[in-house]
């Protein structure tokens, strides 16, 4: 007879000294747990509830500016920094852990349009409406520098002037070039006084521009003829041209798919375009009740963010039509620039109230260091609540936000109008004959044409 | 050690969260590489992956979705990586649950012409260590009654109560008496709350709560005079059957009464919750076992199980699997999913008890049995026996959890014997932990109030959360089959007898005329129900005159008020 019982010793199976963590032993089978569905529903519906509980997004107010915030600027080497520009000509670099000015720009006579930093992040270059490009050295080293003056203000390193005003500047990854938007798309040298090419095409003001990430030599602008259009550096004439029904206000290029960019345009939406193809749009992100004034995407290129007319700032998946979040605050008014962290992590705003904000990106993310208990536990939360997002009682606590009145108002006119359009074109379809009317894809509704 | 375990820190399920980068490789993959030896070692791998290809289909649980009808393709997408997951977490698991667990189950082997059932316990207490030979013993209190047991789902300790008013609680792996009282009434049920803290006392006028002290903690006086006590672990309910046939569910949470039901088929003592599913299975003295959960006033399931009274009823852990016995000797193992009788084996049951394993006790007077499928195909045969001496009524057996032993209460006190291959060798920290601290024991009463499910998660089919509820269609008879029922009425209508008039009643006229009534009878609910079925159609119709106007003008046509 052979005979074996289950027999456990307790040294096997506890801890040997206190000091030890516990023991924790795993059985994965499926016949000791029961109704296994059940429970993960109610946890992910806890989940869903704690995750509105800890959903603060706000961090804090960046006060100092004394006039409407026009553009910002990130330097891509220090992570706690960002640069911003006034409409008083006012330039300020911030800290964002502390949330306070530590240098100051002044010079520029008018309202600073535009900011951008170079990819090594040593020269700051910025623009303004009084014709002028100024250069500021940026680096580390200098900033640190006690040797500034005592009201923290640096001297620009160069100053150019130029025939027009302009509108935006943007620096080129990886070179030695930067380009101004205004009356005509110009491109600089850090040395030279004079713009070393010009493009030109059509006779209206370029308002946005923006360089490719990945292919160091093309660039997006926008215009105010409603058109975006492609250069390449390397040939003398720009490359192609797409007019929309609205004008553009800015353009981000996915830093993880560099031939695709998004749009910001006047009728609210967002476009998501592959620069090959510009015939359609790829991806339409409808949820803003007025003009998207600045969009930027984060480093993951998963997600983008953006700031509007209508005083809210949204977050959109890449690929997704609505938005997945939106920030709004009482005291912040119309949205004029908005910038993702390097770290993908938070999100700044700037507007019209002279304040930058800083905001989480993911709202009920736990900042600092978290144990790596912890980040499984937040992960599997995520996880279970993915997973049942889908059932009534979880999605109507995941999907809500409260809206400012207005917004909200707006947004149901919208939807109203939208509905009504779309009603009377069916019936327009039902009443003629079969074929002759052609509904088109909103992707392509918003596109008057493509121009070589 | 301690820190690689606390590495698998997922929860539930082993799905999403496992990690496969702590895997060892398999020992034939790393010798494939030697020529000679590799063919044997081919084999043996083939085999082993056989092993492992079964365990995987247990931790997929159920059958990979079918991405083929899906139109929209980033919804494909998404689902094929979910699916991609799945398959490897199961793989995962099936891999850790051959290589990485700690402890391996009992068994009993008969060698030669000897036959497992006629192995006494002395036997097996000679072969085995003494430890384990500790756990057989009994326990002999004649004078306070029968006896009936509880044990806390992790199996270290145990309640036991007998009928005169003896509640004790014993823990089980230092065989210590903890506490014990007398409450000095009748008492019919013990139950185990959620842990070793809190226990229920079916006592002569109400069931009362007690505290691991003794303390009474509460008297629950709308339950009355309560016949059995059993706690549903996932939605701390506690159940209840009285003298008059109320089946009670109450949330020992909050104290709320969920629901209170009159069964309506009298007063039954046979009680046991199906722990795959939740719901209460009452068996009743018209044979019938009915299935109650606590959201519904009707029973789930209504199903005729004995010619006579059911003595006692048992759930296979996995919960497809149900016995049940009859006063007529026999017990029967129900399939749940089709409700139909698998085995009928001829056996005495006064009380049934599935292992962890799916070991069958049953015991009737002084003589216990224990039933096994070796195959897995679910046909049980004899395993063991045991049996007490003669005076010794058999009240409860109840397999204790995450060890081989059985328990029974029996008329003289308790015993316990031992039953190899009847435990869960391996179990699993956050489950069910027999070697709990305290500090361990409060953060898993957090843990499961946290997760505790509504009452409305009780149906007969866990795996229908989160399910797309299909609609229903009745079925319509179709026309022939309503023409063939329709002929087969007058068919018998046509055969009846008449009795035979007299004194000139009898005219054959008369005669052809009662035939004809007779089979006009017959077809008249046929005629009915056509009729009325075009009355239906022809009204619908009436009221749809937008199906025959075009598309466009759809909107214009009046609805006229029904």
């Amino acid at each position: 007879m052979k005979v074996k019982v289950i027999s456990r010793s307790t040294d096997e199976f506890t801890r040997e000294r206190s000091q030890d963590l516990q023991r924790v032993f795993r059985n994965f089978d499926p016949t000791l747990r029961s109704q296994e569905k059940a429970v993960e529903y109610v946890r992910a519906l806890n989940a869903a509830k704690l995750d509105k509980i800890f959903a603060r997004p706000f961090i804090g107010a960046m006060d100092g500016h004394r006039d409407s915030i026009k553009c910002m600027a990130k330097n891509p080497n220090y992570l706690k920094a960002i640069f911003s520009g006034s409409d008083d000509g006012d330039i300020r670099l911030w800290d964002m852990a502390s949330r306070r000015t530590v240098c100051q720009f002044p010079g520029h006579q008018g309202a600073v349009q535009g900011l951008t930093v170079s990819t090594d992040g040593s020269i700051l270059v910025s623009c303004g409406s009084d014709c002028t490009v100024r250069l500021w050295n940026v680096s580390d080293a200098n900033l640190a520098d006690s040797d500034n003056l005592s009201d923290n203000s640096a001297k620009p390193q160069a100053v150019y002037v130029w025939k027009n005003a302009f509108r935006a500047v943007d620096h080129q990854w990886d070179g030695d070039l930067f380009a101004t938007a205004g009356a005509q798309v110009d491109i600089w040298n850090h040395n030279r006084s004079q713009p070393v090419n010009t493009f030109d095409w059509g006779s209206d003001t370029t308002i946005s521009i923006r360089f490719n990430p990945g292919e160091p030599n093309i660039l997006a602008t926008s215009a105010n003829d409603r058109s975006i259009t492609l250069y390449d550096l390397r040939m003398s004439s720009p490359a192609r041209k797409v007019i929309m029904r609205t004008k553009t206000n800015s353009i981000a290029w996915n830093p993880m798919e560099p031939m695709n960019f998004t749009a910001a345009n006047e009728d609210c939406n967002c476009y998501s375009y592959d620069a090959r193809k510009l015939e359609e749009a790829k991806c339409v992100h409808k949820d803003h009740v007025s003009a998207v004034m600045d969009i930027d995407f984060s480093p993951t290129g998963r997600e983008f963010v953006t700031g509007s007319y209508d005083r809210t700032v949204r977050i959109f998946q890449y690929n997704g039509g609505h938005s997945r979040e939106i920030y709004h605050t009482k005291r912040m008014q119309r949205v004029f620039c908005v910038k993702y962290s390097c770290d993908a992590s938070y999100v700044i705003s700037g507007s019209d109230d002279t304040n930058l904000r800083l905001w989480k990106a993911k709202a009920s993310e736990q900042l600092g260091v978290v144990l790596p208990r912890e980040r499984k536990k937040h992960e599997y939360l995520e996880a279970v609540k993915n997973r049942y997002k889908h059932l009534p009682e979880v999605k109507r606590i995941v999907r809500h936000r409260h809206l400012p009145k207005p917004v909200y108002k707006a947004a149901n006119l919208r939807r109203t109008m939208i509905e009504a359009e779309r009603r009377k074109e069916q019936r327009r379809k039902a009443h003629s004959a079969p074929g002759s009317i052609v509904t088109e894809p909103v992707r392509k509704r918003r596109i008057i044409k493509e121009v070589e | 050690m301690a820190a690689f375990w606390n590495s698998f820190d997922s929860e539930i399920s082993g799905c999403d969260c496992l990690g496969d980068s702590h895997l060892r490789q398999a020992p034939g993959d790393s010798i494939a590489s030697v020529p000679y030896i590799s063919v044997t070692m081919a084999a043996k791998k083939e085999n082993s992956d056989d092993e492992v290809d079964e365990k995987v289909k247990k931790y997929l649980r159920g059958e990979a979705a079918n991405l083929e009808g899906v139109k929209d393709k980033k919804l494909k997408g998404q689902l094929a990586v979910r699916e991609d997951l799945y398959g490897k977490s199961a793989k995962t698991a099936a891999k850790i649950e051959k290589w990485l667990l700690p402890s391996e189950g009992g068994y009993l082997e008969a060698e030669g012409i000897e036959k497992t059932w006629r192995i006494k316990q002395e036997s097996i207490a000679r072969e085995v260590d003494i430890l384990s030979s500790r756990n057989q013993y009994d326990i002999v209190l004649p004078e306070l009654g029968p006896y009936t047991l509880d044990f806390t789902s992790n199996g270290r300790y145990m309640a036991a109560a007998g009928r005169k008013g003896h509640l004790a609680i014993v823990d089980m792996k230092t065989l210590n008496l903890i506490k014990e009282i007398q409450v000095r009434e009748t008492v019919r049920d013990v139950a185990y709350l959620h842990n070793e803290l809190f226990f229920a006392a079916a006592q002569k006028k109400y069931p009362y709560i007690y505290n691991r002290e003794g303390t009474e903690l509460h008297c629950l006086k709308e339950h009355g005079p309560v016949l059995r006590l059993q706690f549903l672990k996932n939605h701390f309910l506690l159940a209840s059957i009285n003298k008059f046939g109320q089946l009670r569910y109450q949330d020992v949470t909050m104290g709320e009464m969920i629901g209170n039901f009159r069964t309506g088929l009298g007063r039954t003592d046979v009680m046991q919750v199906n722990p795959f599913n939740g719901v209460v299975a009452l068996g009743h003295s018209s044979g019938t076992v009915t299935m109650w959960k606590p959201t519904s006033s009707v029973p789930l399931v209504k199903m005729l199980c004995h010619p006579g009274p059911v003595s006692s009823l048992a759930f296979h852990p996995n919960g497809h699997l149900m016995a049940t016995s009859g006063r007529e000797n026999k017990i029967k193992i129900w399939d749940l999913r089709k409700f139909e009788v698998i085995q009928t084996l001829p056996c005495h049951a006064k009380t049934l008890n599935f292992s962890q394993k799916g070991l069958l006790a049953a015991g009737t007077g002084s003589f216990i049995q224990i039933l096994a499928d070796f195959s897995g195909s679910q046909n049980y045969s004899s395993y063991m026996t045991h049996s007490m001496a003669k005076g010794y009524q058999v009240g409860k057996v109840l397999f204790r959890p995450y060890e081989d032993i059985l328990g029974i209460g029996h008329s003289m006190g308790w015993s316990s014997i031992l039953i190899p291959g009847s435990g869960e060798p391996n179990f699993d920290s956050w489950v069910a932990n027999p070697f709990e601290t305290s500090k361990q024991r409060r953060e898993k009463e957090v843990h499961s109030l946290l997760d505790k499910l509504p009452p409305e998660t009780i149906m007969l089919d866990p795996t229908k959360v989160g399910t797309v509820r299909v609609p229903q269609k009745k079925e319509k008879p179709t026309k022939k089959d309503v023409e063939a029922e329709m002929e087969a009425a007058i068919e018998t209508a046509k055969d009846t007898e008449f009795k035979k008039k007299t004194k000139g009643r009898n005219k054959p006229s008369k005669r052809a005329k009662k035939r004809r009534e007779m089979i006009d009878k017959a077809k008249r609910p046929f005629l009915e129900q056509q009729t009325q079925e075009h009355e239906t159609s022809r009204k619908k119709q009436k009221t749809n005159p937008e199906t025959e106007m075009p598309k466009s003008l759809q909107r214009f046509v009046r609805q006229k008020a029904t």
